[in-house]
């Protein structure tokens, strides 16, 4: 009768091939080898586990896997990079190939990176490669990242990976800007002036933090190999080492997937890591160092042979950081100058220290934060396998656009210079724009989200009840027409009728039954109305009863004829005969069981 | 609710039993609901769809010489790569649509790298999608959470070591050793910090233009000639005409064997020669010449050099930031996120007519501090 | 109101638009094109011409002596005195495109179509506009003659001189309230030494007293060198920094990379 009363919903399907087949003939081939290792480490329980892994397949899933392999890249082409590159700012008179710089003064760290782009064959290749790749780890990160919230995959089991994630988000861009500060060039070097100016501008220790940074006063000789040391052994050890942590808890937990036929809270459906995703994983490691490579074979990138050697004199007219540092840098472009107070004879820079030292702590803590606190306000503690489709949580969504499209404005403020040219604007009325907008824009983006996502689940709301449209038209015997709507097929309505229908927390009275006043009713009062807030207008999924009702007393043009229905309450014969009742014998059971 | 819910639990329902559902009226039109369950019934997995190359052995032969063909591009990509290494000129430039002139060795050695990898990647991409099984495979997941005798078995055995160490029973032990812990990390953080840097001491404060620091620890100015930068040639005041912008540097800054870009970073002016009826600020008259007045150069927001000078509105822009300066007013801000003027360098005319400093500046130059009004 | 809306959408309004513009811009070539001008025989003649010229031409704003106008109003430009401005200054204003202006605006942008007269009539302009008063000469052909300068000591006088402006390659930036400094790639070594010894609108001036006629060759090498050089790393997404790095990164490279994931994970047919 039905499909799922022959078998569980996350089984298999007969005919499908179990998940562990028997032992094959293949043992004895590996034995050598494999053998000698197992002897002595006893691995082959856990490698055997671990190669019938199961992984969905979905292309957004592939996002980490970007920023992985990018990082790899990164590693790779980083390690070559360090046999030429001389991490000194001591002086030297250029004498290479490139006849531009001929006869002048630089540091060693820029005539050595001069060198590796003109002088050491496939050198440029190699640089190139490396900026490429770093650029498309951090945008594979940030990418990966709102794939994650988006589709709630930061939910309990998983608070502490995305916790992890944060970190290494952070992380890359610390490193990113660490590595793109050591040609010296003059881009780069405008930077860490700009950067030791943000270390001056913190309160009371701002000097000091200054001159301990830098060794004394800015340039100086100590920042290009302490930055080297920062970006080669420090912060890549911590990366490896969280980013490791980060994978191990993925393995731990198992993927999640997207909701689906057959796809449970509790079961993974997907394909094992022998042989198909050793294939799809290790070959798209292929794949990124190769598209990588191909943008670095076509596209120059940080040219630092034009920019010239760094001198705090000179300045080039669009000074910007590497992207990842725009939001930072646009942060304090569009900040109104009156931050900067006088106290009693000091300089409390906040002009400076609020975007400069303050945003990207503020930033990540409320992303790392938000998990905690949306678990508090929806109540929900139980573990989440299985990803919401984005717009069936209407707020998560209109809080995320929310957010990002302040991170935006951060980010394009920075190139308001850019714009300026290129689009034959005024640069003041640019930054005014932004300063404007980082109050409006993210508030339209929440509300219109909010909206966009209300209406596509109503639309999958209409699509369950009244079908797709045919663009059949059918004429009735009394001379009317009217369009006929053919059904969904099971698999599809279930993606649009799978998720749980939700209310926010109602607020318990605030005096009992007998009259006495509960204590913390201030801190319920917020979550409900937090709550209220979170599920405001929620729209709940189609029951059986009402697609029932639909197709029983929906209007003519609305009917959907039975025997394109193949569900198994529509294709119930007194179902779909209009009545309302179907057998007791049958028991419908929802899948998972009911609540505890 | 518990916090350790298993997983699975189709919880959070509007109503938990059948029959009471709130079911809405406005679409469906339907009171009550019929006694139906309130949530549809997951429908397992879809029907397998068979590929090409399974229906086939036509078909999977045609994938198998994609996937070949695939990996022997890699082969010829890495063959090119190692031949293209040898064989161009270094130095050579080829022409490329759209790209215009680049680096041949770039362009050959980079694609041709491009192609041995994505000929690897996608071929095993190729090979997993059409040969390899594509029926879904369904593992089973557990609660994350152990079970209660393995979590009593750790808080037990956490226990018993505390019993064993007797921790509790010997505070002497208990307290040295917190203390111990919690303060064993700062020699090695005393001697990171100690030994990163020097104490900046008045060192925002002074520029070259203050003068060499003499044994006694304090600047000795005397009168330095502003020169050009990077030409370091002393500047007439008949040089500078109505509507020049000059970069310069104190004269012997840029003779120095060391310290240069230190001394640049802080003592960097800019001198700019506008009608002399322009200029709104006395004190700005005063401490200039005939028209032409010296700034400093270094930006009082997060010191960029701002250098750039419009000398039909006197304004002065950071490229940085976008702090404008009105130069006829004394550097005032009118618009960025600066908040001080540009301090002014106070400047005469020798007697060989030369632009001299009369005095250092009269104030600490470039980004604002917390100690800067009291150094 | 709601008659003008509807009228909005009626199908003549872009043919009626399509003429007025095309109106618009014949009237405005009338009242700017060149007028038939005779060859100069002498200087004197040639200053008569100019002056001629002059007036037809540049008056409206500049004055019919070329005593200037009063300035429009706010950021807008119109008519400066010209005596004392020189020949450099006509030969750079006309020669690139900049003069004569459409309107008063916020900048004079180099003309699209180059000049709008011919050297002959620049040259009879320029005479006319240095009779008003001394001023910077044009250059003679061996001042602007780069092709022994040092490119390399060019880049540092760039470097400090015009790059914060300018931009490291001479891709142009922006100044404030709708100003920008242009791309240099196109100015000619001419151009370039007028300007220089001239300043225009924003552009301050750097005369021989502060940028010697060396100093000036030497920063035309390093412009042509840079213009004319291959890119060594492929495609130089307008020379503009790290912006359009970032932007390529995320529209193209990570289109790339996600066209390959969707690929990976649609099943096969």
């Amino acid at each position: 009768m039905t499909t799922s009363a022959a078998r569980p919903a996350d089984g298999l399907r007969a005919g499908d091939v179990p998940a562990s087949p028997p032992p094959s003939a293949g043992s004895k081939k590996l034995g050598g080898v494999a053998g000698w290792v197992d002897d002595r480490t006893g691995a082959a329980g856990g490698v055997g586990y671990l190669m019938k892994k199961v992984f969905p397949d979905h292309w957004s899933f592939m996002l980490g896997e970007i920023a992985m392999y990018s990082m790899i890249v990164c590693l790779l082409s980083g390690v070559f990079l360090t046999f030429w590159f001389v991490p000194s700012a001591g002086e030297v008179v250029y004498h290479g190939s490139y006849a531009p710089l001929q006869g002048v003064t630089m540091s060693d760290a820029y005539a050595s990176t001069v060198h590796i782009s003109f002088d050491i064959r496939g050198g440029l290749i190699i640089r190139q490669i490396h900026h490429w790749a770093a650029l498309m780890f951090i945008v594979a990160v940030s990418a990966h990242m709102f794939r994650v919230f988006f589709t709630g995959a930061f939910r309990k089991p998983r608070e502490i990976n995305w916790v992890i994630g944060c970190i290494l988000s952070m992380l890359a861009i610390v490193e990113g800007f660490a590595g793109y500060s050591l040609p010296d060039d003059l881009l780069s070097g405008t930077g860490l002036r700009a950067a030791e100016g943000f270390m001056q501008s913190a309160p009371i220790i701002g000097s000091y933090l200054a001159y301990f940074v830098f060794d004394g006063p800015f340039p100086g000789e100590a920042i290009i190999p302490r930055l080297y040391s920062v970006h080669v052994l420090l912060i890549p050890a911590i990366l490896i080492g969280l980013f490791t942590a980060h994978i191990v808890l993925v393995a731990l937990q198992k993927h999640t997937q997207f909701p689906g036929p057959g796809r449970t809270n509790d079961n993974v459906v997907g394909y094992p890591v022998m042989p198909v995703y050793a294939a799809k994983a290790g070959g798209f490691f292929f794949i990124v160092f190769g598209a990588i490579a191909l943008m670095a074979a076509l596209v120059q990138i940080n040219p630092i042979w034009a920019y010239g050697p760094y001198d705090p004199s000179p300045v080039t007219a669009g000074s910007q950081p590497d992207w990842y540092m725009g939001f930072a840098d646009g942060a304090l472009r569009i900040t109104p100058n009156w931050f900067e107070f006088d106290i009693l004879g000091f300089t409390l820079s906040l002009n400076i220290a609020l975007g400069a030292l303050l945003l990207i702590p503020v930033m990540y803590g409320v992303a790392m934060a938000y998990p905690f606190v949306e678990r508090w306000i929806t109540g929900d503690t139980r573990e989440h396998h299985l990803l919401d489709r984005p717009r069936n949580a209407p707020t998560r969504t209109a809080l995320g656009m929310w957010a990002l499209t302040t991170y935006g404005v951060f980010m394009f403020a920075a190139g308001n210079d850019i714009i300026a040219i290129k689009f034959g604007m005024s640069i003041n009325d640019i930054t005014h724009f932004f300063q404007f907008g980082l109050f409006i824009l993210p508030l339209i983006a929440f509300w219109a989200t909010r909206r966009i996502c209300l209406s596509l689940q109503r639309h999958d709301r209409e699509k369950v009840l009244h079908g797709r449209e045919s663009g059949t038209i059918i004429r009735t015997a009394q001379g009317g027409y009217f369009e006929r709507h053919s059904g969904l097929d099971p698999y599809e309505q279930w993606t649009l009728v799978q998720h749980e229908p939700v209310a926010p927390i109602e607020l318990e009275p605030a005096v009992d039954e007998n009259g006495v006043a509960r204590p913390a009713a201030r801190k319920d009062r917020l979550r409900a109305r937090l709550s209220h807030f979170y599920f405001r207008d929620v729209v709940n999924p189609v029951t059986p009863s009402e697609l029932a009702a639909a197709h029983h007393d929906g209007q003519q043009h609305e009917a959907i004829e039975a025997q394109a229905l193949s569900h198994s309450i529509e294709a119930d014969p007194e179902s779909a005969s209009g009545s309302m009742h179907v057998e007791e014998g049958s028991e419908p059971e929802p899948t998972g069981g009911h609540g505890h | 609710m518990s916090d350790h819910d298993t997983p699975g639990g189709e919880v959070a329902r509007t109503d938990g039993e059948f029959g009471a559902t709130a079911v809405r009226l406005d679409e469906g039109h339907v009171i009550g609901d019929g006694g139906l369950p309130d949530r549809f019934e997951n429908p397992g997995l879809e029907p397998h769809q068979q590929r090409m190359s399974d229906q086939s052995e036509a078909g999977a032969k045609r994938a198998e010489k994609q996937v070949a063909a695939l990996f022997s591009l890699s082969i010829i990509g890495t063959i090119v790569f190692v031949v293209a290494y040898f064989a161009l000129d270094a130095h050579a430039y080829v022409f490329i649509p759209g790209i215009g002139d680049m680096d041949y060795s770039n362009a050959v050695l980079g694609t041709a790298l491009a192609f041995s990898l994505l000929g690897i990647g996608l071929g095993a991409v190729h090979w997993a999608k059409t040969l390899m099984p594509d029926e879904e495979i369904v593992e089973m997941r557990h609660p994350m959470r152990s079970s209660d005798a393995a979590r009593q078995g750790v808080v037990d055995t956490m226990l018993d070591g505390a019993e064993g160490s007797q921790i509790n029973r010997r505070p002497l032990i208990k307290y040295t050793l917190g203390g111990a812990l919690g303060l064993f990390a700062i020699p090695l953080g005393l001697q990171l910090v100690g030994g990163l840097g020097p104490l900046p001491k008045n060192g925002l404060s002074l520029t070259y233009w203050n003068g060499p620091i003499g044994p006694d620890g304090k600047p000795h100015f005397k009168p330095l000639r502003l020169m050009r930068d990077p030409e370091n040639t002393a500047i007439k005041v008949s040089d500078v005409t109505v509507g020049s912008v000059f970069h310069v540097q104190p004269e012997g800054l840029l003779d120095m064997d060391s310290g240069v870009l230190e001394a640049k970073a802080k003592a960097s002016v800019l001198l700019m020669r506008l009608p002399p009826d322009t200029i709104t600020s006395r004190k700005e008259i005063a401490w200039g010449h005939d028209g032409i007045v010296a700034y400093s150069k270094i930006c009082t927001h997060v010191g960029c050099p701002v250098g750039l000078y419009e000398q039909n509105t006197h304004h002065l822009l950071c490229p940085c930031h976008q702090s404008t300066f009105d130069v006829t007013d004394d550097c005032r801000v009118i618009f960025g996120p600066a908040k001080r003027p540009l301090p002014q360098l106070k400047i005469a005319v020798d007697d060989e007519g030369y632009l001299i400093a009369t005095q250092p500046f009269r104030e600490a130059v470039g980004p604002s501090f917390w100690e800067r009004g009291s150094a | 109101m709601n008659a003008l809306a509807a009228r909005r959408r009626h199908p003549a309004v872009l043919t009626v638009l399509l003429l007025v513009a095309l109106v618009a811009t014949g009237c405005a070539y009338a009242a700017f094109a060149p007028k038939p001008a005779q060859a100069a025989t002498a200087d004197a003649d040639q200053v008569a011409q100019g002056k001629k010229l002059f007036q037809a031409n540049c008056a409206t704003c500049h004055g019919l002596n070329g005593e200037g106008t009063k300035t429009g109003t706010g950021d807008q430009i119109a008519g400066p005195p010209l005596a004392g401005v020189g020949a450099a200054a006509v030969d750079f204003q006309v020669g690139t495109g900049r003069m004569p202006m459409a309107a008063p605006g916020v900048q004079a942008a180099q003309g699209v179509k180059g000049a709008q007269f011919t050297q002959t009539q620049i040259d009879q302009l320029a005479a006319y506009v240095a009779s008003l008063g001394p001023g910077p000469a044009i250059p003679a052909a061996a001042d602007y003659d780069y092709s022994n300068a040092d490119a390399a000591k060019g880049g540092e006088l760039f470097r400090v001189n015009c790059a914060m402006c300018h931009n490291f390659a001479g891709s142009g930036g922006a100044l404030t309230r709708g100003k920008y400094a242009p791309s240099l790639a196109t100015v000619s070594p001419k151009h370039i030494y007028e300007i220089l010894n001239t300043g225009s609108q924003a552009m301050p001036v750097f005369n021989d007293t502060n940028l010697s006629p060396d100093s000036k060759r030497e920063i035309i090498a390093y412009i042509k060198t840079i213009h004319t050089e291959p890119s060594p790393g492929g495609l130089k997404l307008g020379s503009m920094g790290p912006v359009s790095e970032g932007l390529f990164a995320w529209v193209f490279g990570l289109a790339l990379l996600i066209g390959f994931a969707v690929w990976l994970g649609n099943k096969s047919a």
